[in-house]
């Protein structure tokens, strides 16, 4: 409990250093993140996290210290070269962009282990850290480390703050972007370099696995909440920093636990939270949008089914074999539209079993789905080349969706054919009920 | 450098989890799933973490049935939440598998801080301690890695020649598979169980990288070598065995990690084929692509050299001018000394002339092009001054069949701009 | 023809109504479509006539509805169906020569596990033949034109000797070659008592290439019989007000 307190109040100096760095690179990650997850680079940066490896090695060949600033340079490079040959594959052979990244991955972090290896050998070799890359071990961070990240991501993010709206039609539609005149080109270059940047500072806090992950998880946790860009932005950036925090700050409670997977695992979890629970996009949401409209459309065509098996004819009951025939649905489906219709009393069971009739107020709702189907039918057909974009079955009402002088129109259609339901407050009378179209 | 006994075992061990990771690897890259074995080497860990707390074993059945599981659940969940969250593909594989494999780490050092599953060996494994376990087999005492990574190996194999036709289907066309009643689904998450098994078997020895590197790499460049899929899945295999043999030398040579040199030979592999595979290869290529320069420089200066015979019969041109005319420069240069090492022109004192043989194809050249411009003019109704240039770049290209062709749907012995085409063996 | 032919139904789509992403692309689709005709599906960009293909097929799944195809469900049905898709639809970078392309057409008969073996070679190369492309039986796929390969997906079709064969806009982006070849091949089916629902865009050739159509926009607007249904008021009603395709079927209705 008391190291809980102190890392709350931010008593130890280390901690204090540790907990700012994580803050800053779950800022950075989170931001470029959004980019890179848009531009679909997500596996790129996955891809340059692992490339940065020998890099490291060899700016330690090179220095023959532990430098971080020089590892991070050497990482950068590798990074970049690793990203160049993902390039040069693809455009230049029939190997697909997934290989491409795969064998990049795959064989430059190959290099970077053996390398490793051989350094480990070497009698200074073991102080040289480099398991930290690897791995990554947020605990190990001195101060000027954090300095140095601190400088890196503040610069990330200015530079993402600027130039956010060109990224951003970069992302959305590059032919255009490079239409109206932008430096796509230079754009995408910019961008692969903000990730190698990203990534590579995350080396040595978070390990290969976990800094790639940390590009990709908040952005797209935040992609859930929002279709904005900008507050996509806000919301990857403040899981970025949520994630990095809590997961640092729990690693230094249980010594025992690395840092990295703690972070990711923090993120992991912001994301499936934004799975399960965002508004508009989460499933659950999802879920219940559906339930509820299969549910109202079945009732929309029980009750459309009945009014015209009632059309131009006297009320009466009517059997539910008859309504069963009408249309292509299960008994099960029929039952549980009997079922809620009687509950919204809109029907109700006839005089035999098996038999069912509209309640009044059941006739005019009946009337009033009938209307709006054959009103949208009619739209559709008279006015297919905007239909596309104004048809939504959600919409109960005609009304809301289309102008008044359009339904006036099409109503005027329907009367001609004789197949306007009277409108909601008469009793129905006439209907030729002739085959359309 | 001689090898002992336990170093050939070990490179054994290399050379078939190559195989058992090649063949799968061929449809993993062909289906453009590659990145979905890399994200399924690194999942299946919290499968592994939980099935070893569950059963306290490090027994392969409940491993492989863990990872199995974990597997799965990376290709079913990426794909789900690709379709619901709107989130690109790559993106939803990466969220899953980063999770997945945090959760593993902080699993295994959670509740299994005795296991020597550590996040280290999950990376890059420990293949040189392949041959200190063993199993008695047959009366020969062979490492349990080698039993185990030659079981996948053979099975991976059978599978793959048993299921061939529907493998092949799907990969090539799921829309038309699922049809034809073979669910392509059906396929893909058996490929998938396939590689999540491969995954763990392969894991202990050398690691989820190097895994990585053998699903994809041979399978890739076998795919620069051949143009049959047969072919490419043998070649795979041949790649597959070559790079890690040849990786786990270097690595004894150097004394460096055996899994990392063996990815890096991997990378190697594929850099020569990208570049030196016979037809699709970058070498083969730009070879072409400087022969077809070279062959339309040749006829340019035949062409021109035809052209000044005909308005001066006899004449001859200077070298320089034939070379500045074609563009000068290296190309040029090459050019004009092919000509006259294949006797089409021969030096003077007072500049270059046809030979006979020169004569003829420069006669079928300027027929062609004149031909093409009677062509466009006629049937394009190209005004005059605009057929000269598409015709100059079509000559190149056009077959005697198609020259005739056209001579018989024209049937005309003069060109837009009044001048003879000329017959083709005057 | 004979009446027989004329009222046996090959494909019966009840209600279907097929939705993306909660956006109805199939409304409420009704249709008989006979047996032993050739018939287009028209519509404008966007009108889900792929998608109908893909509904009779089972690819995508139904909001509501059903498919039946000589009067069983596609489940039962599956090997009488041929399908010819779109030719953005496969990686043309695959290692399979055209012959194993056509080969492919055969699987469906061999069921699991099962090689194909020498007859079914045979009919393979048979049906390259018959488009024109048994020279080209060797030749990597990504080697060959558009054409060629449209009707490498067609001798695949023929290859399965199905009885009903869908087709994803077998004449887009083809040369003039490929498309006498693909019209000779439908006119061939159609004599030997073969159905084929093809998504056609060049309205102009409707009436040449195609004995019945189902015009549909979201909904079915019309199907009949090219004489009776290819008309100007159902082309209005289906295309709405667009000009370019109004002229465009103009010009093709004054060759009917």
């Amino acid at each position: 409990m008391s190291d809980l307190l102190r890392l709350i109040t931010l008593q130890d100096a280390n901690t204090r250093v540790v907990l700012l760095g994580a803050a800053l690179l779950g800022l950075a990650a989170g931001v470029v993140g959004t980019f890179a997850v848009l531009r679909r680079r997500a596996l790129v940066g996955d891809a340059m996290a692992h490339a940065a490896l020998p890099g490291v090695c060899l700016a330690y060949f090179v220095v023959g210290e532990r430098n971080f600033a020089a590892f991070l340079i050497g990482a950068f490079i590798a990074g970049l070269i690793g990203a160049g040959c993902i390039v040069l594959i693809r455009a230049h052979t029939r190997i697909k962009e997934d290989a491409a990244i795969g064998i990049v991955l795959a064989s430059f972090f190959g290099l970077g282990i053996s390398l490793s290896s051989a350094i480990q050998q070497q009698p200074s070799g073991n102080r040289a850290g480099l398991d930290t890359f690897i791995f990554g071990k947020a605990a190990s961070m001195v101060r000027s480390d954090v300095v140095f990240i601190g400088v890196c991501a503040a610069a990330i993010v200015a530079i993402v703050a600027v130039l956010a709206r060109e990224l951003g039609s970069l992302c959305f539609d590059r032919g255009f972007s490079a239409s109206i005149g932008r430096p796509v080109v230079w754009l995408d270059f910019l961008l692969m370099g903000l990730i190698c940047l990203c990534a590579v500072i995350g080396l040595p806090a978070a390990g290969v696995v976990m800094t790639a992950a940390m590009l990709t998880v908040p952005a797209a946790a935040a992609r859930f909440w929002t279709d904005h860009l900008r507050i996509m932005l806000v919301l990857s950036g403040v899981f970025g920093i949520v994630s990095g925090v809590v997961g640092v700050g729990i690693s230094a409670l249980r010594p025992g636990l690395a840092a990295g997977p703690l972070v990711v695992l923090v993120a992991g979890v912001i994301f499936v939270v934004s799975l399960i629970a965002a508004p508009r996009r989460g499933v659950a949401a999802a879920w219940w949008r559906r339930r509820s409209l299969r549910r109202r459309v079945l009732l929309q065509n029980l009750l459309r089914a009945m009014h015209e098996l009632l059309e131009g004819s006297s009320p009466r009951d009517l059997r539910e074999s008859e309504l069963l025939a009408k249309r292509a649905w299960t008994t099960t489906q029929l039952t549980t539209a009997l079922r809620r219709a009687s509950r919204m009393g809109l029907a109700q069971p006839g005089d035999h079993p098996h038999a069912w009739r509209l309640t009044p107020a059941g006739v005019t709702e009946a009337a009033s789905v009938t209307r709006a189907h054959r009103l949208w039918e009619l739209f559709l057909i008279e006015q297919a080349e905007i239909a596309a974009d104004h048809v939504d079955r959600d919409a109960d009402q005609i009304e809301h969706v289309l102008p008044h002088d359009v339904i006036a129109a099409l109503e005027a259609r329907l009367v001609a054919q004789g197949r306007l339901p009277a409108s909601p407050h008469a009793i129905p009378v006439v209907g030729s009920g002739g085959p359309h179209a | 450098m001689m090898l002992h006994e336990g170093e050939w075992w070990t490179l054994l061990a290399a050379v078939l989890c190559g195989i058992a990771c090649a063949v799968p690897g061929c449809f993993l890259v062909l289906r453009k799933m590659s990145m979905l074995g890399d994200a399924i080497s690194h999942a299946i860990l919290p499968g592994l973490a939980a099935a070893f707390l569950l059963t306290g074993t490090r027994d392969l059945l409940p491993m492989l049935i863990g990872a199995g599981i974990a597997g799965l659940a990376t290709a079913v969940l990426s794909a789900w939440i690709t379709r619901m969250g709107n989130v690109p593909e790559d993106a939803a594989m990466g969220v899953v598998f980063s999770t997945l494999f945090a959760l593993g780490v902080i699993m295994i050092s959670l509740a299994a801080r005795n296991v020597d599953l550590d996040p280290g060996c999950v990376l890059y494994g420990e293949i040189a301690m392949t041959p200190f376990t063993r199993v008695e087999l047959f009366g020969a005492s062979i490492p349990r890695a080698v039993i185990i990574l030659g079981s996948a190996a053979i099975i991976n194999s059978m599978l793959a020649a048993v299921f061939f036709k529907e493998l092949k289907l799907a990969s090539f066309d799921g829309a038309l598979a699922t049809s034809l009643g073979f669910s392509a689904a059906l396929i893909h998450y058996c490929l998938m169980g396939v590689v999540a098994s491969t995954t763990v078997v392969s894991f202990e020895s050398v690691g989820s990288v190097l895994v990585v590197a053998m699903l994809i790499g041979p399978a890739a460049s076998a795919h620069m070598l051949t143009d049959r899929l047969s072919r490419m899945l043998w070649l795979s295999v041949i790649l597959a065995a070559l790079a890690a043999g040849a990786g786990y030398l270097a690595a004894l040579y150097w004394n460096v990690a055996a899994a990392g040199m063996m990815s890096v030979a991997v990378g190697v592999e594929f850099a020569l084929c990208v570049f030196l595979a016979p037809r699709e290869g970058v070498v083969a290529k730009l070879v072409r692509r400087l022969r077809l320069s070279q062959r339309i420089a040749r006829e340019d200066a035949l062409g021109m050299l035809f052209r000044s015979g005909e308005v001066r019969p006899g004449s001859a041109l200077p070298a320089g001018t034939v070379r500045g005319g074609i563009g000068g420069g290296l190309r040029a240069r090459l050019a004009v000394w092919g000509l006259s090492r294949s006797k089409r022109v021969s030096s003077h004192a007072d500049g270059m002339r046809l030979t006979a043989a020169g004569e003829s194809d420069a006669r079928k050249l300027v027929r062609s092009h004149r031909l093409w411009e009677s062509f466009l003019a006629k049937y394009l109704g190209l005004p005059i001054d605009h057929v000269h240039e598409p015709s100059e770049r079509m000559e190149h290209y056009i077959t005697p069949e198609l020259r005739e062709g056209i001579n018989a749907e024209l049937r005309t012995g003069l060109d837009p701009q009044g001048k003879r085409i000329p017959e083709e063996g005057e | 023809m004979t009446v027989a032919q004329a009222t046996e139904t090959a494909v019966e789509v009840h209600d279907v109504t097929v939705a993306y992403h909660r956006k109805p692309v199939l409304w409420d689709v009704d249709v008989l479509l006979p047996a032993g005709h050739l018939i287009a599906i028209v519509g404008p960009n966007g009108a889900g006539k792929s998608t109908l293909l893909k509904a009779i097929l089972g690819l995508v799944p139904l909001a509501s509805g059903k498919v039946e195809i000589f009067g069983r469900p596609l489940r039962k049905a599956r090997s009488l169906v041929g399908y010819v898709p779109q030719r953005e639809s496969v990686d043309w970078d695959f290692p399979i020569d055209a012959l194993g392309v056509a080969l492919m057409g055969r699987y469906g008969r061999l069921g699991w596990v099962r090689r194909p073996g020498k007859a079914d070679r045979e009919a393979a190369l048979t049906s390259l033949a018959k488009v024109g492309m048994a020279d080209y039986a060797d030749r990597q796929i990504s080697r060959l034109s558009g054409g060629q390969q449209q009707r490498v997906f067609l001798a695949r079709a023929l290859a399965q000797d199905a009885t009903l064969y869908l087709m994803d806009e077998p004449f887009a982006g083809v040369d003039a070659a490929t498309e006498r070849a693909i019209v000779d091949v439908l006119r061939e089916l159609r004599e030997q008592g073969k159905t084929v629902i093809a998504v056609h865009h060049d309205l102009q050739t409707v009436p040449e290439y195609f004995d019945h159509v189902m015009l549909l926009n979201m909904r079915l607007v019309a199907s009949g019989a090219v004489q009776d249904v290819f008309t100007r008021e159902n082309l209005h009603k289906t295309y709405g007000g667009r000009l370019t395709v109004l002229e465009e079927a103009a010009e093709a209705l004054r060759r009917v």
